[in-house]
């Protein structure tokens, strides 16, 4: 993982000393909430629907055991037992008093962690794949290069206060668990006809109310002007960006207005002229964040053999376990799902537990993923059942890893202060009547999101659900056919909506459509794909 | 009839206006009629409470104050989802009137 070096530190340090001084002078009165509003967001720190929010980063999903403990302490000590893991790979609090927050940021200063840029129009922060440095289908683990752009947007001061937010994601392999071509700018790590590693760049794309598959602009920067490229796209940005209009100021307008090919030009001009200003970092200090990366030592000689005697055991192995590129390795999924439970939510002692687990079966590494899970890379195959038996004592057992059961839900009006509508009991409910039939209906994401801001990613669900006010009430519209994996594409709307009870009947009538109609082998995405939307339509509204 | 809310500074609690004073029960709160958009302006102010607004409301049956629209409802008790954090958590009956 990576260790902060002194500026790092130092940076980090001093931004917490600025914003206790900060804190201390709105308490005393001596600034307004109109004037400290934006000092606070900065820090991470929102007024929500109950209380302060304060949202943590956790770049590319990382973390180590020491970092797991720490969020948990902080959650006993400071929130109310609990924090919320989101679709950015973040951790979010739902109870943070004001004047606890200094000490909240020292908390998390001391294991190399803050809040700082995951809130505002700046770049956030940075996502990658869940399984980096894990899987074999990798050309390469995108993380040191998510790092490098980490340090190089951190504090940039040419980029913090762009026309709107800014969200970068890093991945190395064909397949894509972090929905690259859904943000600002999705970079793929690639091999050219040579045999040399560049990086392929998607800008423009993004959910929210108008959501954007990216366009690929650039299918090779050189690895030695990555950073050089991010800045001529974020420049070009800068510019041109919907400034007059907040609905139309990311990136993905400038791009569809432009269209693609335009902007692309701009941003080669940019990047020709940027060429000679010498801004990329040295490559040794590629190579020096990459050591910090190194693959663990992986023991050699394991047996593959696990022993299935247990039904229950072998069945969450199937479900939530995935190959690894080291043999007698798995990476293990642990479900914040479990049925009817709220969606990403640990308690403190769950992420004290796999703060434990982290450590003991998965060299001190852990990972957010952006389906509200908690990943353990690297395990061994022989540790699964005692993991396992870990796992479902304290009610993170579910075998549910992209089934019906394992749903992306925002906190919806249950939290948040922009919601139309509430998303966790929909989520719940789906859950709750659904599981049971999770192995007949295999693979199936269903994504809910409170209102049109799509935190809940629910364009990109194969069943997406998405929380709309009618004049007052709650009201829930369907949306199917979305999916943030490879074959990335965007939900349609099927047609009026649904109350709470209908948008759940609504759901099950969607999956009976897809067990009545699909052949052999067929996922409820591929099944709704050769069949379009009519047969679910006539189910739906008859 | 208009109330007004907010939330305490210190603790981001969500407070309702009772005529004199901030209370974290919505049941303490008053109709402030057309002095509602005056009392927030004073007392944001006098910083006795954060971010204020005011909105409509409306008397139930046992003659309660209760916002008129959902988001408040739910400030006013807490998630619904998580009963043992709201403000009543021994009451199984206390978010009955929210949704
Ligand atoms: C509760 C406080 C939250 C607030 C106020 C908030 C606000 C917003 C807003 C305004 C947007 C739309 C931005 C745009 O379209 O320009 C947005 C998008 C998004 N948010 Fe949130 N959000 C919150 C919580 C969350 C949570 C809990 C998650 C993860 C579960 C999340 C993840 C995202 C994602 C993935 C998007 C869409 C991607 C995109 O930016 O296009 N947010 N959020
Ligand atoms: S999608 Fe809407 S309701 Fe859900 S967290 Fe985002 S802003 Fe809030």
């Amino acid at each position: 993982m990576y260790k902060y070096d002194q500026y790092d530190q130092a940076m980090v340090d001093a931004r917490v000393a600025e914003f206790r001084d900060q804190v201390r002078r709105r308490v005393e009165g001596r600034i307004t909430e109109d004037q400290f509003k934006p000092l606070r967001l900065q820090n991470g720190l929102y007024l929500q629907l109950h209380a302060y929010m304060l949202r943590v980063a956790v770049p590319y999903g990382t973390l180590s055991s020491a970092q797991m403990h720490a969020l948990a302490d902080i959650a006993d000590k400071y929130d109310r037992g609990y924090g919320h893991f989101t679709t950015r790979q973040n951790i979010q609090y739902n109870w943070i008093k004001l004047e606890d927050t200094p000490d909240i940021l020292a908390d998390l200063a001391k294991v190399e962690m803050h809040a700082i840029q995951t809130s505002g129009n700046c770049i956030r922060n940075i996502s990658s794949d869940h399984y980096a440095g894990a899987t074999a289908d990798e050309l390469i683990d995108p993380r040191p290069y998510a790092e490098l752009l980490r340090q190089w947007s951190s504090f940039h001061p040419e980029f913090l206060a762009l026309p709107r937010k800014f969200k970068i994601c890093v991945i190395a392999s064909e397949a894509d668990r972090a929905a690259m071509k859904l943000h600002d700018i999705g970079i793929r790590i690639v091999k050219n006809d040579s045999g040399e590693i560049g990086a392929a760049f998607y800008v423009g794309g993004g959910m929210g109310r108008t959501p954007m598959i990216a366009p690929c602009i650039n299918p090779f920067v050189p690895l030695d002007q990555l950073v050089t490229y991010c800045e001529a796209c974020l420049r070009v940005y800068n510019r041109y960006g919907r400034r007059d209009n907040k609905y139309k100021a990311r990136i993905k307008i400038l791009v569809h207005e432009l269209g693609a090919a335009e902007y692309t030009r701009q941003v080669e001009e940019e990047f020709a002229h940027l060429l000679t200003q010498d801004i990329e970092p040295p490559l040794a200090e590629l190579e020096r964040i990459s050591t910090y990366f190194a693959s663990p030592a992986f023991e050699t000689g394991l047996s593959d053999d696990i022993d299935r005697s247990d039904p229950d055991f072998a069945l969450w192995v199937d479900t939530n376990t995935v190959p690894h590129k080291a043999p007698g390795y798995v990476s293990a999924v642990i479900s914040l799902k479990p049925a009817g439970g709220i969606p990403g939510d640990a308690s403190a002692e769950q992420m004290h537990l796999i703060a434990d687990l982290t450590k003991q079966y998965s060299f001190d590494e852990c990972r957010v993923t952006h389906t509200q899970n908690i990943v353990l890379p690297h395990v061994k195959k022989a540790d699964l059942h005692a993991l396992w038996t870990s796992l479902e004592a304290a009610g993170l057992g579910a075998a549910n890893l992209d089934r019906i059961g394992d749903i992306i839900a925002c906190p919806g009006l249950d939290y948040c202060s922009l919601a139309n509508a509430r998303s966790i009991p929909v989520a719940q409910k789906i859950s709750e009547r659904l599981s049971p039939r999770s192995a007949e209906l295999g693979e199936l994401k269903v994504k809910i999101s409170g209102c049109i801001n799509a935190c809940g990613h629910h364009h990109a669900g194969h069943i997406g659900v998405l929380g709309v006010d009618k004049k007052g009430v709650e009201n829930y519209q369907l949306l199917l056919g979305g999916s943030e994996a490879d074959d990335t594409s965007l939900g349609k709307i099927t047609g009026p909506g649904f109350d709470e009870a209908g948008i759940v009947d609504a759901v099950e009538k969607a999956t009976e459509v897809y067990l009545a109609q699909r052949t052999d082998g067929e996922r409820f995405l591929d099944t709704y794909r050769r069949i379009g939307i009519n047969p679910f339509k006539e189910a739906l509204y008859g | 009839m208009k109330i007004v809310t907010g939330n305490d500074l210190k603790t981001g609690a969500v407070t309702w206006w009772t005529g004199s004073d901030w209370s974290i029960h919505v049941d303490d709160a008053v109709d402030a009629g057309d002095q509602a958009e005056t009392i927030a302006a004073r007392e944001e102010a006098a910083r006795n409470v954060n971010s204020p607004y005011v909105i409509e409301a409306v008397t139930d049956a046992d003659g309660k104050v209760r916002p008129a629209h959902i988001k408040d409802r739910i400030r006013a008790l807490g998630p619904t989802v998580r009963p043992d954090l709201t403000l009543k958590p021994a009451d199984p009956t206390a978010g009955n009137w929210v949704i």
